[in-house]
């Protein structure tokens, strides 16, 4: 069984969001950066999880990403994978880093392809459906729980104001979501050891980008919390049904 | 040429996200001269040529047993058989399971550059730029699409339906369907309750209710309303609540009008889930929790003091 699993820098949860350059770039000053919790707490511990239940498994790990994405890597090997790479591009674009995770998959022929169900800085929850195109695959998305029987995985997925469960023979390509695994914290061997895992850069391939970002901005600042008092709260009721006209 | 809208139905129903895209696709054919048609895979119970009430011109059916369970590699499949067939230039998805499985694949399939979670109509002054959520609801990105198809998936609840009595013309389409390679073997669907994803009003309650046997406040709250139920990520994982009610940065992101939070601190993981709200409402007996920065309206009060008044109050409202 091989694994790969594609993981993502992303700002620390709590990061303060803020633009830089006439707000075409996020301001990473002071910033935090942490693998993308979905990719971590869920695709790559679930991928853990496997490898432990059945030995020869092998984790590889994929991230598109300047090399300022090395120490995020590192942690993903501390915490359980065998090998890494890096593709040397910064790009915004989803269809382009689908491209290049698409070329790393292809080289390796992996069984399966775990992305997280979303980056919480760009929330595209796309990169999965295109590289399951980019590689004629099936695709399962925003998977809860993920198990191999024999040569199928059964996964449960979520739906609208639901769950189904999906059998679907390997190779294919899952979106993972709360529900898959617990989070790990990676402890002194596994740090000690990810030192020496391989971890190598290369180069992109050539295709295009099909999107750009032209600009960021906050939302406008709330006028601030009207307080109601705890005596009266029926007004509360009468505001929300006159003035806001919310009930 | 024409914008060409993805009905997603749901055992023959077209769901009310969909609706949403629908008037949203009628306004972008608008801002570009053209029509907007729309495409719907499966058996479908309801009246389409009601689709015409949110400004869709015509409703292309593919009717066939194996395409009413969704597998995205299909849908693809035959959603870009007909874009090209029909010559649709922008192709609108709402941004539910069912769009974000979709839309990704059909984007490498056309080559069609995609903006998933857009919250407004493009602007077409100068390009073709989208703005859509980007940080967890913590900011906006305008994204430009630099091809000629355009794919754009809406997120639910940020675009307002409008309704005439106009009328769709329907047509079969013929496509070819593959065999999906995903079988499905069960479904489990909360029945009887709105999904959270699509609810108006929630009536959501974090670890200040102290335990399950208080959440009558919530639900008998929730129930007055017609409104879905969701709760911080606490009170799911000590499973006082089901997970799919887990709201925020780990669970689902959501934007009905109204979101009532009681007893909930407002964790900045807690906000990137419902900050995109149009109306907040916080009821905290603590006057420093974060939420209250993030509110419209709150209640500075004990929740088990407060709430069974509210609940008095509302329910004379809806009497009235
Ligand atoms: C990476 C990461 C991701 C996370 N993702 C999520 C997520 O998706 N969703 C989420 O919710 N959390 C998430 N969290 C957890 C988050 O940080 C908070 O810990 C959590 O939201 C707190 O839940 P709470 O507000 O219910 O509980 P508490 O923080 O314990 O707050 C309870 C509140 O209830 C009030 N209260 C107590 N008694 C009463 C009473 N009688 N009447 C009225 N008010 C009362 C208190 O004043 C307090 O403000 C995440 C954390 C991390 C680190
Ligand atoms: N630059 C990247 N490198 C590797 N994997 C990525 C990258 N961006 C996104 N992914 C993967 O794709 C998932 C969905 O990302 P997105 O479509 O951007 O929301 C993430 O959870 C990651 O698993």
């Amino acid at each position: 069984m091989k694994i790969l699993v594609c993981i993502s820098k992303t700002p620390d949860t709590t990061a303060k969001i803020a633009f830089a350059d006439n707000n075409t770039k996020f301001a990473s000053d002071g910033v935090q950066w942490i693998i993308n919790p979905y990719d971590e707490w869920y695709a790559l511990v679930r991928a853990i999880e496997l490898k432990e239940a059945d030995p020869s498994t092998v984790i590889h790990l994929v991230t598109v990403g300047a090399a300022d994405c090395d120490p995020i890597i590192r942690k993903a090997l501390a915490l359980g994978g065998d090998e890494a790479f890096r593709v040397n591009a910064d790009s915004s674009d989803s269809f382009y880093i689908a491209s290049q995770i698409a070329d790393v998959a292809k080289k390796g022929s992996y069984d399966l392809v775990f992305t997280g169900k979303e980056t919480i800085d760009y929330n595209g929850s796309s990169i999965g459906g295109m590289v399951a195109e980019l590689l004629d695959l099936p695709y399962v998305s925003y998977a809860a729980k993920f198990d191999l029987e024999g040569n199928n995985a059964v996964i449960v997925r979520e739906i609208e104001g639901g769950e189904e469960t999906n059998k679907v023979s390997l190779p294919l390509v899952v979106s993972c979501q709360k529900g898959m695994a617990e989070q790990r914290i990676p402890n002194m061997k596994g740090i000690m050891g990810a030192r020496s895992k391989p971890l190598t850069a290369v180069e992109p391939v050539a295709v295009d980008t099909l999107t750009a970002i032209a600009s960021f901005e906050l939302p406008p600042a709330k006028a601030g919390v009207k307080l109601v008092s705890p005596d009266t709260p029926e007004e509360l009721v009468r505001l929300l049904h006159e003035e806001a006209k919310a009930i | 040429m024409s914008v060409l809208i993805f009905l997603d139905q749901s055992e023959g129903q077209i769901k009310k996200s969909s609706l949403e895209a629908a008037c949203y696709a009628a306004k972008v054919a608008e801002q570009l001269s053209t029509t907007a048609e729309a495409i719907i895979l499966g058996n479908v119970t309801d009246d389409l040529t009601a689709i015409g009430n949110y400004g869709i011109k015509k409703v292309h059916t593919v009717k066939n047993d194996a395409l009413n369970q969704m597998d995205a590699q299909v849908f693809t499949k035959v959603i870009a058989e007909a874009a090209t067939k029909l010559g649709a230039k922008v192709i609108i998805f709402s941004n539910n399971f069912n769009g974000k499985a979709i839309a990704p694949r059909l984007s490498v399939r056309l080559k069609a550059g995609l903006v998933s979670g857009a919250v407004a109509l493009p602007d077409t002054s100068n390009g073709f730029t989208v703005k859509k959520n980007v940080f967890s609801g913590k900011a906006f990105a305008n994204v430009s699409i630099t091809t000629d198809t355009k794919i754009i998936s809406l997120n639910p609840n940020s675009f307002s339906t409008t309704k005439t009595d106009a009328v769709a013309e329907v047509a079969d389409f013929a496509a070819t369907v593959d065999t999906s390679k995903v079988q499905v073997t069960s479904t489990d669907k909360v029945v009887g309750e709105i999904p959270l994803s699509e609810a108006e009003i929630v009536v959501s309650g974090g670890r200040g209710l102290k335990g399950p046997e208080n959440w009558a406040m919530v639900t008998d709250l929730a129930k007055l309303l017609g409104a879905a139920t969701a709760c911080s990520r606490p009170v799911s994982d000590s499973d006082w609540r089901p997970h799919h009610e887990h709201v925020g940065q780990t669970g689902l992101a959501i934007a009905p009008n109204l979101y009532i939070a009681i007893g909930i601190s407002g964790a900045i993981q807690h906000l990137a889930g419902v900050n995109r709200s149009k109306v907040i409402v916080v009821i905290n007996k603590d006057p420093e929790a974060p939420f209250f920065k993030a509110a419209d309206y709150g209640i500075v009060g004990d929740a088990f003091e407060v709430m069974p008044k509210i609940i008095e109050a509302v329910k004379k409202l809806k009497q009235a």
